[in-house]
Protein backbone atom coordinates (compact mmCIF):
# COMPACT_ATOMS: atom_id res chain seq x y z
CA UNK A 1 0.00 0.00 0.00
CA UNK A 2 2.81 2.15 0.63
CA UNK A 3 4.63 1.60 -1.90
CA UNK A 4 1.44 2.63 -4.76
CA UNK A 5 0.97 5.59 -2.79
CA UNK A 6 4.94 6.39 -2.87
CA UNK A 7 4.01 5.70 -6.62
CA UNK A 8 1.13 7.57 -7.39
CA UNK A 9 3.03 10.59 -5.39
CA UNK A 10 5.59 10.39 -7.99
CA UNK A 11 3.59 10.24 -10.75
CA UNK A 12 1.33 12.79 -9.99
CA UNK A 13 4.86 15.26 -9.05
CA UNK A 14 6.12 14.56 -12.14
CA UNK A 15 2.94 15.49 -14.23
CA UNK A 16 3.08 18.81 -12.39
CA UNK A 17 6.48 19.13 -12.96
CA UNK A 18 5.48 18.88 -16.58
CA UNK A 19 2.50 21.23 -15.99
CA UNK A 20 5.26 23.90 -14.79
CA UNK A 21 7.40 23.40 -17.17
CA UNK A 22 7.53 25.60 -20.14
CA UNK A 23 7.70 27.26 -22.28
CA UNK A 24 4.99 29.25 -20.96
CA UNK A 25 2.36 30.24 -22.95
CA UNK A 26 -0.45 32.75 -22.05
CA UNK A 27 -2.88 31.02 -19.58
CA UNK A 28 -0.22 28.68 -18.32
CA UNK A 29 0.64 28.85 -15.02
CA UNK A 30 4.17 30.18 -13.94
CA UNK A 31 6.73 28.66 -11.64
CA UNK A 32 8.55 30.94 -9.01
CA UNK A 33 12.45 31.17 -8.80
CA UNK A 34 15.02 31.57 -6.79
CA UNK A 35 18.23 33.83 -7.96
CA UNK A 36 21.38 35.78 -7.22
CA UNK A 37 20.22 39.50 -7.33
CA UNK A 38 23.26 41.93 -8.03
CA UNK A 39 22.61 43.08 -4.68
CA UNK A 40 23.98 39.68 -3.81
CA UNK A 41 20.87 38.17 -2.13
CA UNK A 42 18.76 35.46 -3.08
CA UNK A 43 15.07 36.97 -4.55
CA UNK A 44 11.65 35.03 -4.96
CA UNK A 45 9.16 36.42 -6.73
CA UNK A 46 7.14 35.45 -3.68
CA UNK A 47 9.06 37.45 -1.69
CA UNK A 48 7.58 40.75 -3.14
CA UNK A 49 4.62 40.55 -1.29
CA UNK A 50 2.65 43.67 -2.45
CA UNK A 51 3.11 42.97 -6.15
CA UNK A 52 -0.10 41.91 -7.76
CA UNK A 53 1.93 40.69 -11.13
CA UNK A 54 5.42 41.19 -12.44
CA UNK A 55 6.78 42.30 -15.45
CA UNK A 56 9.72 39.35 -15.77
CA UNK A 57 12.58 40.59 -18.64
CA UNK A 58 14.75 38.07 -19.86
CA UNK A 59 17.62 40.48 -20.85
CA UNK A 60 21.30 40.97 -21.49
CA UNK A 61 24.03 43.50 -21.17
CA UNK A 62 25.25 43.25 -24.15
CA UNK A 63 22.55 42.55 -26.84
CA UNK A 64 22.26 45.25 -29.40
CA UNK A 65 18.26 45.05 -28.97
CA UNK A 66 18.06 45.00 -25.21
CA UNK A 67 20.55 47.65 -24.97
CA UNK A 68 17.81 49.41 -27.23
CA UNK A 69 15.39 48.96 -24.87
CA UNK A 70 16.83 49.69 -21.65
CA UNK A 71 15.85 53.10 -20.89
CA UNK A 72 12.12 51.51 -21.58
CA UNK A 73 13.27 48.91 -19.46
CA UNK A 74 13.51 51.43 -16.61
CA UNK A 75 10.84 53.39 -17.66
CA UNK A 76 8.15 50.37 -17.27
CA UNK A 77 10.04 49.57 -14.06
CA UNK A 78 9.05 53.19 -13.13
CA UNK A 79 5.83 53.32 -14.24
CA UNK A 80 4.63 50.25 -13.07
CA UNK A 81 6.48 49.16 -9.42
CA UNK A 82 4.30 51.98 -8.30
CA UNK A 83 0.83 50.17 -9.30
CA UNK A 84 1.93 46.40 -8.19
CA UNK A 85 3.96 45.45 -11.10
CA UNK A 86 7.85 45.66 -10.95
CA UNK A 87 10.14 44.62 -13.41
CA UNK A 88 12.03 41.77 -12.31
CA UNK A 89 14.96 41.55 -15.24
CA UNK A 90 16.71 37.98 -15.71
CA UNK A 91 20.50 37.74 -17.17
CA UNK A 92 20.45 34.40 -18.00
CA UNK A 93 23.42 34.37 -21.00
CA UNK A 94 26.55 32.10 -20.98
CA UNK A 95 29.35 34.04 -19.81
CA UNK A 96 31.89 32.43 -21.53
CA UNK A 97 29.87 33.32 -24.79
CA UNK A 98 29.20 37.60 -23.44
CA UNK A 99 31.96 38.28 -21.31
CA UNK A 100 29.59 41.76 -20.63
CA UNK A 101 27.09 39.61 -19.38
CA UNK A 102 28.93 38.13 -16.23
CA UNK A 103 27.77 38.80 -13.19
CA UNK A 104 30.47 41.41 -12.23
CA UNK A 105 29.20 43.18 -15.22
CA UNK A 106 25.53 42.90 -13.93
CA UNK A 107 26.80 44.47 -10.54
CA UNK A 108 28.10 47.28 -13.38
CA UNK A 109 25.17 48.15 -14.88
CA UNK A 110 23.06 47.97 -12.75
CA UNK A 111 24.61 50.33 -10.22
CA UNK A 112 26.26 52.41 -13.55
CA UNK A 113 22.74 53.30 -14.71
CA UNK A 114 21.03 52.81 -11.56
CA UNK A 115 18.37 50.21 -11.88
CA UNK A 116 15.34 50.26 -9.28
CA UNK A 117 14.31 47.01 -10.46
CA UNK A 118 15.73 44.02 -9.66
CA UNK A 119 18.26 42.42 -11.82
CA UNK A 120 19.07 38.50 -11.48
CA UNK A 121 21.55 36.14 -12.28
CA UNK A 122 20.32 32.77 -14.15
CA UNK A 123 23.51 31.23 -13.65
CA UNK A 124 22.16 27.09 -14.22
CA UNK A 125 19.80 29.33 -17.02
CA UNK A 126 17.28 26.87 -15.19
CA UNK A 127 14.69 29.56 -15.41
CA UNK A 128 14.84 30.64 -19.28
CA UNK A 129 14.62 27.02 -20.12
CA UNK A 130 11.70 26.47 -17.53
CA UNK A 131 9.70 29.44 -19.25
CA UNK A 132 10.84 28.94 -22.46
CA UNK A 133 12.76 32.53 -23.32
CA UNK A 134 14.71 31.99 -26.62
CA UNK A 135 15.54 35.89 -27.02
CA UNK A 136 16.67 39.05 -25.28
CA UNK A 137 14.56 40.68 -24.26
CA UNK A 138 12.12 38.70 -24.29
CA UNK A 139 8.94 39.87 -21.73
CA UNK A 140 6.83 37.21 -19.52
CA UNK A 141 3.62 39.82 -17.84
CA UNK A 142 2.57 37.49 -14.88
CA UNK A 143 -0.47 37.99 -12.63
CA UNK A 144 -0.64 37.23 -8.56
CA UNK A 145 -3.40 35.65 -7.13
CA UNK A 146 -2.21 34.81 -4.17
CA UNK A 147 0.29 32.29 -4.64
CA UNK A 148 -0.86 31.48 -8.17
CA UNK A 149 1.34 33.21 -10.85
CA UNK A 150 -0.51 33.00 -14.24
CA UNK A 151 1.03 34.30 -17.65
CA UNK A 152 -0.48 36.59 -19.15
CA UNK A 153 1.58 38.04 -22.16
CA UNK A 154 4.75 36.61 -23.81
CA UNK A 155 6.79 38.80 -26.60
CA UNK A 156 8.50 42.12 -27.01
CA UNK A 157 8.03 45.60 -25.48
CA UNK A 158 6.15 47.10 -27.86
CA UNK A 159 6.88 47.34 -32.16
CA UNK A 160 9.65 49.80 -32.72
CA UNK A 161 12.71 48.31 -30.80
CA UNK A 162 15.07 50.78 -32.98
CA UNK A 163 13.32 53.90 -31.81
CA UNK A 164 10.60 53.83 -29.03
CA UNK A 165 9.29 57.07 -30.14
CA UNK A 166 8.01 55.20 -33.73
CA UNK A 167 6.19 52.34 -32.00
CA UNK A 168 2.26 52.12 -31.95
CA UNK A 169 2.01 49.43 -30.22
CA UNK A 170 3.03 49.03 -26.66
CA UNK A 171 2.28 45.61 -25.58
CA UNK A 172 3.98 45.54 -22.39
CA UNK A 173 2.50 48.71 -20.87
CA UNK A 174 -1.18 47.55 -22.52
CA UNK A 175 -1.16 44.40 -21.19
CA UNK A 176 -0.51 45.53 -17.78
CA UNK A 177 -2.65 48.32 -17.63
CA UNK A 178 -5.58 46.24 -18.63
CA UNK A 179 -4.44 43.84 -16.09
CA UNK A 180 -5.07 46.76 -13.87
CA UNK A 181 -8.54 47.38 -15.18
CA UNK A 182 -9.33 43.71 -14.53
CA UNK A 183 -9.66 43.29 -17.68
CA UNK A 184 -8.14 40.27 -19.75
CA UNK A 185 -4.93 41.32 -22.16
CA UNK A 186 -6.07 42.02 -25.68
CA UNK A 187 -2.63 41.11 -27.39
CA UNK A 188 -1.13 38.42 -25.05
CA UNK A 189 1.42 37.31 -27.17
CA UNK A 190 3.99 39.08 -30.05
CA UNK A 191 7.03 38.00 -31.67
CA UNK A 192 10.11 40.02 -32.26
CA UNK A 193 13.69 40.00 -33.68
CA UNK A 194 15.93 39.77 -31.05
CA UNK A 195 19.79 38.02 -29.75
CA UNK A 196 19.12 34.45 -28.93
CA UNK A 197 19.96 33.43 -25.44
CA UNK A 198 23.18 32.23 -25.07
CA UNK A 199 23.25 28.80 -23.90
CA UNK A 200 25.99 26.63 -22.28
CA UNK A 201 27.59 24.13 -24.28
CA UNK B 1 33.43 77.53 -70.80
CA UNK B 2 29.85 75.72 -70.47
CA UNK B 3 30.99 72.34 -71.93
CA UNK B 4 34.19 72.18 -69.15
CA UNK B 5 31.38 72.95 -66.84
CA UNK B 6 29.18 69.57 -68.38
CA UNK B 7 32.82 67.92 -68.57
CA UNK B 8 32.78 68.30 -64.55
CA UNK B 9 29.87 66.88 -64.11
CA UNK B 10 29.84 64.81 -65.97
CA UNK B 11 32.97 63.31 -64.55
CA UNK B 12 31.99 63.95 -61.11
CA UNK B 13 28.52 61.46 -61.87
CA UNK B 14 31.59 58.71 -63.25
CA UNK B 15 33.60 58.91 -60.42
CA UNK B 16 30.49 58.93 -58.39
CA UNK B 17 28.80 55.98 -60.46
CA UNK B 18 32.13 53.73 -60.54
CA UNK B 19 32.77 54.50 -56.77
CA UNK B 20 29.12 52.98 -56.11
CA UNK B 21 30.23 49.78 -58.67
CA UNK B 22 33.27 49.37 -56.72
CA UNK B 23 31.90 48.80 -53.61
CA UNK B 24 30.06 46.17 -55.75
CA UNK B 25 27.00 46.14 -52.93
CA UNK B 26 23.70 45.96 -54.14
CA UNK B 27 21.25 46.52 -51.70
CA UNK B 28 17.06 46.06 -52.17
CA UNK B 29 15.39 47.43 -49.30
CA UNK B 30 12.63 45.73 -48.45
CA UNK B 31 8.83 45.74 -46.40
CA UNK B 32 6.62 43.13 -45.87
CA UNK B 33 4.76 42.58 -48.92
CA UNK B 34 8.24 41.91 -51.21
CA UNK B 35 9.31 39.72 -48.28
CA UNK B 36 5.57 37.35 -48.93
CA UNK B 37 6.59 37.57 -53.12
CA UNK B 38 10.34 36.49 -52.06
CA UNK B 39 9.03 33.69 -49.98
CA UNK B 40 5.93 32.81 -52.64
CA UNK B 41 7.78 33.01 -55.63
CA UNK B 42 7.05 30.19 -57.42
CA UNK B 43 10.21 30.58 -59.56
CA UNK B 44 12.47 27.17 -59.90
CA UNK B 45 15.17 27.63 -57.75
CA UNK B 46 15.64 26.35 -53.74
CA UNK B 47 15.58 29.67 -52.25
CA UNK B 48 18.06 30.29 -49.51
CA UNK B 49 17.19 33.12 -47.35
CA UNK B 50 19.60 34.15 -43.68
CA UNK B 51 18.06 36.45 -41.33
CA UNK B 52 20.77 38.20 -39.71
CA UNK B 53 22.07 41.73 -38.78
CA UNK B 54 25.41 43.40 -38.41
CA UNK B 55 25.07 43.68 -34.82
CA UNK B 56 24.47 39.67 -34.38
CA UNK B 57 28.21 38.15 -33.53
CA UNK B 58 27.04 34.60 -34.25
CA UNK B 59 25.29 36.13 -37.28
CA UNK B 60 28.95 37.40 -38.94
CA UNK B 61 30.63 34.61 -37.84
CA UNK B 62 28.56 32.76 -40.08
CA UNK B 63 28.54 34.93 -43.33
CA UNK B 64 31.99 33.23 -44.95
CA UNK B 65 30.28 29.63 -44.64
CA UNK B 66 27.10 31.25 -46.88
CA UNK B 67 29.78 32.70 -49.30
CA UNK B 68 31.18 29.82 -49.82
CA UNK B 69 28.65 27.86 -50.20
CA UNK B 70 26.77 29.91 -52.49
CA UNK B 71 30.16 29.80 -54.37
CA UNK B 72 29.25 26.26 -55.14
CA UNK B 73 25.89 26.11 -56.37
CA UNK B 74 25.26 28.06 -59.83
CA UNK B 75 23.16 30.82 -59.37
CA UNK B 76 19.92 28.80 -61.55
CA UNK B 77 19.91 26.64 -59.35
CA UNK B 78 20.13 28.13 -55.65
CA UNK B 79 18.94 31.73 -55.03
CA UNK B 80 20.60 33.19 -51.80
CA UNK B 81 19.39 36.14 -49.91
CA UNK B 82 21.41 37.43 -47.08
CA UNK B 83 17.89 39.09 -45.15
CA UNK B 84 19.62 42.14 -42.89
CA UNK B 85 17.67 43.06 -39.65
CA UNK B 86 19.46 45.70 -39.02
CA UNK B 87 17.95 48.58 -37.48
CA UNK B 88 17.12 51.30 -40.64
CA UNK B 89 18.65 54.01 -38.21
CA UNK B 90 22.11 52.15 -38.24
CA UNK B 91 21.83 51.37 -41.83
CA UNK B 92 24.43 53.97 -42.81
CA UNK B 93 26.32 54.16 -39.80
CA UNK B 94 26.89 50.21 -39.49
CA UNK B 95 25.30 48.61 -42.41
CA UNK B 96 26.97 49.47 -45.90
CA UNK B 97 30.43 50.28 -44.08
CA UNK B 98 30.43 46.30 -42.95
CA UNK B 99 28.88 45.36 -46.42
CA UNK B 100 32.25 47.35 -48.25
CA UNK B 101 35.02 46.47 -45.89
CA UNK B 102 34.04 42.66 -45.67
CA UNK B 103 33.43 42.28 -49.59
CA UNK B 104 30.31 40.38 -49.46
CA UNK B 105 29.14 39.35 -52.79
CA UNK B 106 26.07 37.52 -51.97
CA UNK B 107 22.70 39.70 -52.12
CA UNK B 108 21.64 41.92 -49.42
CA UNK B 109 18.00 42.66 -48.48
CA UNK B 110 17.17 44.92 -45.88
CA UNK B 111 14.23 44.61 -43.89
CA UNK B 112 12.55 48.29 -43.73
CA UNK B 113 9.14 46.67 -41.75
CA UNK B 114 10.31 47.06 -37.78
CA UNK B 115 6.98 45.56 -37.01
CA UNK B 116 8.40 42.04 -36.34
CA UNK B 117 5.25 40.51 -34.91
CA UNK B 118 3.38 40.77 -38.24
CA UNK B 119 5.79 39.13 -40.14
CA UNK B 120 7.90 36.81 -38.44
CA UNK B 121 5.08 33.84 -38.50
CA UNK B 122 4.96 34.33 -42.50
CA UNK B 123 8.76 33.25 -42.49
CA UNK B 124 7.63 29.96 -39.81
CA UNK B 125 5.82 29.94 -37.19
CA UNK B 126 8.21 28.28 -35.04
CA UNK B 127 10.57 31.09 -35.83
CA UNK B 128 10.94 32.90 -32.17
CA UNK B 129 12.61 35.96 -33.72
CA UNK B 130 16.28 34.84 -32.97
CA UNK B 131 19.01 35.29 -35.34
CA UNK B 132 20.64 34.19 -37.00
CA UNK B 133 18.11 31.45 -38.42
CA UNK B 134 17.78 30.55 -42.28
CA UNK B 135 15.17 29.41 -44.50
CA UNK B 136 15.47 27.15 -47.33
CA UNK B 137 12.49 26.96 -49.54
CA UNK B 138 11.69 24.68 -52.41
CA UNK B 139 8.45 25.44 -54.25
CA UNK B 140 8.51 22.57 -56.84
CA UNK B 141 9.08 20.11 -54.39
CA UNK B 142 6.79 22.26 -51.99
CA UNK B 143 9.31 21.60 -49.01
CA UNK B 144 10.01 24.06 -46.79
CA UNK B 145 13.10 23.87 -43.62
CA UNK B 146 13.53 26.36 -40.87
CA UNK B 147 16.79 26.33 -39.22
CA UNK B 148 16.93 28.03 -35.94
CA UNK B 149 20.34 29.15 -34.94
CA UNK B 150 23.57 28.93 -36.20
CA UNK B 151 24.61 26.60 -39.03
CA UNK B 152 28.06 25.93 -40.01
CA UNK B 153 29.35 25.39 -43.85
CA UNK B 154 28.79 21.36 -44.02
CA UNK B 155 25.75 21.10 -42.58
CA UNK B 156 24.63 24.78 -44.79
CA UNK B 157 25.61 22.13 -47.67
CA UNK B 158 24.29 18.99 -46.81
CA UNK B 159 20.54 21.26 -46.06
CA UNK B 160 20.89 22.42 -49.62
CA UNK B 161 21.52 19.28 -51.39
CA UNK B 162 18.55 17.57 -49.15
CA UNK B 163 16.16 20.49 -50.47
CA UNK B 164 17.62 20.82 -53.74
Amino acid sequence: MKKIVMVISTALLLVFQVRADGPFRPGDKASDFSLKSVKGEMVSLADMENARGFIVVFTSNVCPVAKKYEQRVIDLHSVFSAKGYPVVAINSNDPEANPGDSFEAMKKVASEKGYAFTYLRDESQDVAKSYGATNTPHVYVLSKKGENLKVEYVGAIDNNSDDATKANKTYVADAVNSLLKGESVTVPSTKAIGCSIKWKN
Amino acid sequence: MRSGKILISVSIFLVFFIGLEASGQKIEYIKVPDLEKILNNKENKLLVVNFWATWCAPCVKELPAFEKVAGEYNESKVRFIMLSLDFPSQIESQLKPFLKKNNLTLDVSVMMDTDYNSWIDKVDPQWQGNIPSTLIVNHEKKTRYFHSGEIDEPELRALINKFL
